[in-house]
């Protein structure tokens, strides 16, 4: 029981909200120490663990580039390209792109999207600009929300899409985890199964879009309506 | 071959012209902070395998230290304003949209293409990391064309790659540190224990059994941070023994719609940290939760609704 301790350190750690570097580690030592090892070689295990997963931040790679271009005006060029349509709001470009994502995850193409790739550098500023070339200049929190609500969108599809092919990790451990209990069972299978909920969260999500929608238009047009300033 | 080690070498080179750049930065009062940072993260890339185990872990503490101690501030490398970038982005128009479509394009052609060529009968990349060679690839393509398409200055890429990496702070390790805290949980067996206590505590019939599983499925991953942690850990102790021993269920069904249920967790933990914190970061959003507090109402129902399709479908 006594190697459950890190559990409870990192839980209560990220709830008192300690800086959360410093939780893992304690976490991580704790852990080490309750299995017997030594100081020493707990730091060890740590180190091997850390020089083993380096292969997590090469995706900090694309920063120089994405800077690079946003020195260049590429968010305020994703801006221009949406203020120009006049049907575009917050929601539908939103889902717009969750579905395109969804369906490419599908296809084992999950490299077509991400967070520092395609939601910072121009998702997300088109989403603003959807908002702002209908509705005017955007309060900070409104800012923030969608913001939000893009890096969401880009999460969400990505995990209900990505199961639907059958060369993805989370099929192949399932399939190894059967065969090791004895269960034989064909990629296809489970990846059928995954169709269900992919659609349910296309659903699910897009309602929640369009009543974002609804809350955005009504949140910034009803001070303009008071102060009687024009459309 | 391009593999693994070609990656952490450009990487490493990266954080290293990070650190020296912080070092020169003036405006930032905490800038030695910021070099040592990066600079040990630089060491970790281009020397990790032959420093060993312990001075890796050292490693790894000193640079928590300094991000728990406060010690990295906010970088002001130099940079373009809202007016520059407006008028530049009207001067390049669609020009701008080259090479930022090259880096999904370029690894796309890569992890597709570049894994079946071969050159004098060894193959160029390394299968295995076909995705990590092809991301890197795409990164410095992009760097090239945005350098030489677009006009920038040479050496702006560093620069601002460097404003970003500031942006993001320490989060940036984050990531690579929780799938390291998953690692030292494996070697205590920690899977195992939480297994058997949540094998004790779920107790009952067949569709009992599929909530017990499904919820347990999303509550471990929020702890662990992500799902493939939790699926060997809950199937053994929960799925396997109740829902397909004792009540005859379909294995297949339950453990497909059991790793779905997991993803709900992952959309509402602060442990999944490369998707739910670091976009937080990199969105400059004020609360570092914005992006999970987004998730988390279509979590809950793509939840509820797991349970409901694996009780509909698990028994048939």
């Amino acid at each position: 029981m006594l190697v459950l301790s890190g559990i409870v350190v990192v839980i209560a750690g990220f709830a008192a909200r300690i800086n959360a570097l410093s939780v893992i580690v304690v976490a991580a030592l704790l852990t080490g120490l309750a299995t017997g090892l030594n100081i020493v070689e707990v730091i060890a295990a740590l180190g091997k663990a850390f020089n083993d997963s380096r292969y997590i931040s090469v995706v900090w790679l694309i920063l120089p580039a994405i800077g690079l271009l946003e020195r260049a005006g590429l968010q305020e060029r994703a801006r221009a390209l949406i203020a120009g349509l006049r049907s575009a709001t917050t929601g539908r470009l939103l889902t717009l792109y969750f579905a395109l994502r969804q369906i490419t995850a599908a296809l084992g193409l999950t490299s077509l999207g991400g967070q520092a790739q395609m939601v910072r550098p121009l998702i997300a500023p088109m989403a603003e600009a959807a908002a702002e070339s209908r509705l005017g200049p955007l309060p900070d929190d409104w800012r923030q929300r969608i913001r939000a609500q893009a890096a969401a969108v880009d999460n969400i599809a990505l995990f209900f899409g990505e199961d639907i092919f059958i060369a993805i990790g989370s099929i192949l451990l399932i399939v190894g985890f059967l065969a090791g209990s004895g269960v034989r069972v064909a990629p296809l299978a489970l990846a059928l199964w995954a169709i269900p909920s992919a659609l349910a969260a296309a659903l699910i999500h897009g309602i929640r879009l369009r009543r974002f929608d609804r809350r955005l238009s009504l949140a910034l047009s009803v001070p303009r309506v008071l102060t009687g300033a024009p459309e | 071959m391009i593999g693994l080690g070609s990656v952490y070498l450009v990487a490493g080179l990266m954080f290293a012209g990070f650190a020296f750049a912080s070092a020169g930065d003036r405006a930032n009062v905490k800038r030695w902070g910021n070099a040592a940072f990066w600079g040990l993260f630089a060491l970790s890339f281009l020397l990790g395998d032959r420093l060993g185990d312990l001075a890796n872990g050292v490693l790894v503490i000193v640079m928590v230290l300094i991000a728990g101690l406060g010690g990295l501030g906010q970088g002001r490398p130099p940079t373009t304003d809202a007016g520059r970038r407006r008028a530049s982005s009207e001067r390049l128009g669609a020009r701008l949209l080259v090479p930022a479509l090259a880096i999904p394009l370029v690894t796309l052609v890569g992890v597709l293409g570049l894994t079946r060529l071969r050159v004098g009968g060894a193959p160029l990349i390394d299968g295995g990391h076909a995705t990590l060679v092809s991301l890197t690839l795409g990164a410095v393509v992009a760097v090239a064309l945005g350098t030489l398409l677009l006009r920038q200055p040479p050496g702006a890429a560093a620069q601002e790659g460097r404003r970003l990496m500031d942006t993001v702070g320490w989060a940036a390790l984050l990531p690579q540190m929780l799938a390291s805290l998953g690692a030292v949980f494996a070697l205590a067996g920690v899977g195992p224990v939480i297994g058997e206590l949540a094998g004790g505590l779920a107790i009952g019939g067949p569709y009992a059994s599929v909530a017990a599983y499904c919820l347990g499925m999303a509550l471990f991953t929020m702890i662990m941070g992500n799902a493939f942690a939790a699926f060997p850990v809950m199937t053994a102790g929960i799925g396997l023994p109740l829902v397909v021993q004792a009540n005859g269920g379909d294995p297949v069904a339950m453990s497909a719609i059991g790793m779905l249920s997991g993803f709900c967790g992952t959309l509402m933990t602060p442990m999944a940290a490369n998707f739910n914190l670091v976009p937080a970061a990199l969105l400059e959003l004020r609360d570092r939760h914005a992006v999970i507090k987004a998730q988390i109402p279509t979590a809950l129902a793509l939840l509820a609704f797991n349970i409901a399709l694996m009780a509909a479908v698990v028994y048939r």
